[in-house]
């Protein structure tokens, strides 16, 4: 058992209790997180192939969603997408625009993209492959997704230490779990804010048959790059 | 019915500077590229380009052609970002208006509407209102009473995409499983010009495939240009997928470089050195 997949089943039950709504699952993790989930305990989950096609398990095209209508599901609201971000507070307020003043960046990123829409319209994750001070900021460049402060939808942060969600004093974030062999001191040194943390438990590691649901599903261990 | 084909350049002859410009596709997928190269060829500056933005917005950019992006991302998929938006953006080169990819639809149906604004969700709370201050919210006059943002039309002097296959009236095809916002930059727009694969007879463009691929209508389209891998480097699923050699040669060359080798020459000379 790796940290990641360990990261693999907490993406997973990002998605527990959805039932049959459309998973957006951006990057690798993620993306095995939800498949890992409708393979087990959600099997009513919808997921695209990343263009315009919805897939079942098996590999059929059970219906279409290009752009247009991925637009009307998030209005429509039956949706969890698990976004990345550059920066995050501790509102879950996200950003994946620029670093810097807007008018003249330090640093052009994506740009918003979707971040305003998911948010404030249906249930919204984020994945954090590398923990750090650089992220967790106490306040974001520019809101992109918008955090729990501001009427975002922001469910979970899922990193390579720790599961956190907004269960903290005003809805600011809290520890839910630590990784296996992860210490609290070691998550708040990697955070820039005050965290909430109530004696975390130890994140779940995987079961025999989710490590071979995730073999199958990443033959070529490209989760581990 | 009126034949409407077109050269690359005739098309380019019909915008001047300032105007505002829609650019179909998505990121680095179906983008009218022979169309930005006849662009880049000319002397058009000042430009506002309304773009789900790609490869589109790097060239321009970097041939100093745009004042202003309407973005709200500007990526080439399989590469994360267009290194000439960036340092557009960095230097200061250019002014933004970055909304929420999907006020785009909105802004774009308002246009094609004829309605001043259509309301959403996407934007509020977020600091895409903070930074366009041309944005306004808009309270329901029903009982819900809800604070939405009011998405302004977004007119466009001209739109430009690209599509599959084509005739000469203006009917146009996509072959790919998305169809993107095409009809809406079209509806959207005073001038719509569509570049295509190749264009047929309107019978064979209807045994092409069925009757929903039709994107494009001729009351649509002003201009059709036959431009053979005129999506090129990006994607033109049905016909050929994105040329990722080539996007990342775009993503690391040296600008003068890259001009001299590619785009210094007409469109056949770009595909002669491409191919």
């Amino acid at each position: 058992m790796s940290t990641i997949d360990v990261c693999v089943v907490a993406c997973a039950e990002l998605f527990r209790g959805d039932g049959e709504i459309v998973a957006s699952p951006m990057g690798l993790v993620p993306q095995l997180g939800a498949k890992l989930a409708r393979s087990t305990f959600e099997p009513d989950l919808l997921l695209s192939d990343g263009e315009a096609t919805l897939l079942t398990a098996d590999g059929v095209a059970e219906g279409w969603l290009p752009y247009r209508a991925v637009f009307d599901v998030v209005a429509h609201g039956r949706r969890h997408v698990v976004m990345g971000a550059n920066q995050l507070d501790r509102y879950g307020n996200q950003n994946i625009s620029c670093i810097g003043p807007h008018a003249t960046p330090k640093r052009q990123l994506l740009g918003v993209r979707g971040a305003p829409g998911n948010t404030i319209n249906h249930r919204t994750s984020y994945w954090v492959p590398k923990h750090s001070p650089r992220v967790f900021v106490p306040a974001v460049d520019m809101i992109s997704g918008v955090g729990r402060d501001r009427g975002g939808h922001v469910y979970r942060v899922v990193t390579n230490l720790c599961v956190l969600d907004f269960g903290g004093p005003s809805h600011a974030m809290r520890v839910v779990s630590l990784h296996p062999g992860v210490t609290l001191d070691e998550v708040v040194e990697q955070t820039g804010f005050p965290l909430h943390a109530e004696d975390p438990p130890v994140t779940r590691s995987p079961s025999e048959e989710e490590l071979a649901l995730i073999a199958k599903l990443d033959p070529t261990g490209a989760r581990n790059a | 019915m009126r034949d409407k084909r077109m050269t690359a350049e005739e098309v380019v002859s019909t915008l001047s500077d300032g105007m505002t410009i829609g650019i179909g596709g998505w990121g680095s997928r179906r983008k009218p590229m022979a169309l930005v190269r006849a662009i880049l060829r000319s002397s058009l500056k000042d430009l506002t380009v309304v773009s789900y933005g790609g490869p589109d917005l790097g060239l321009l950019c970097a041939a100093g052609k745009v004042r202003t992006a309407v973005f709200g991302f500007v990526t080439l998929d399989s590469i994360p970002y267009d290194p000439y938006f960036r340092k557009a953006r960095e230097s200061g080169a250019i002014t933004v208006r970055e909304w929420d990819e999907g006020m785009f639809q909105t802004g774009l149906r308002a246009a094609a509407h004829r309605l001043p604004f259509l309301p959403m969700r996407a934007g509020l709370g977020s600091d895409v209102v903070t930074y366009d201050p041309t944005l306004k919210t808009i309270r329901s006059p029903y009982e819900d009473g809800a604070e939405l943002l009011a998405v302004p039309a977004l007119h466009l002097d001209a739109a430009l995409v690209h599509l599959n296959r084509a005739d000469r009236h203006g009917n146009a095809r996509y072959l790919g499983p998305d169809p993107y916002f095409d009809d809406l930059f079209c509806l959207a727009a005073t001038k719509r010009y569509v570049s295509c694969e190749s264009i047929m007879d309107t019978a064979e463009l209807a045994a092409a495939g069925p009757p929903q691929t039709l994107l494009l209508n001729r009351m649509m389209v002003d201009g059709v240009v036959e431009t053979p891998r005129g999506a090129h480097f990006t994607s033109c699923a049905g016909d050929y997928g994105r040329d990722e050699a080539f996007q990342k040669e775009y993503a690391s060359a040296d600008w003068e470089s890259f001009v001299d080798k590619y785009l210094s020459g007409d469109e056949a000379t770009y595909q002669k050195a491409v191919a």
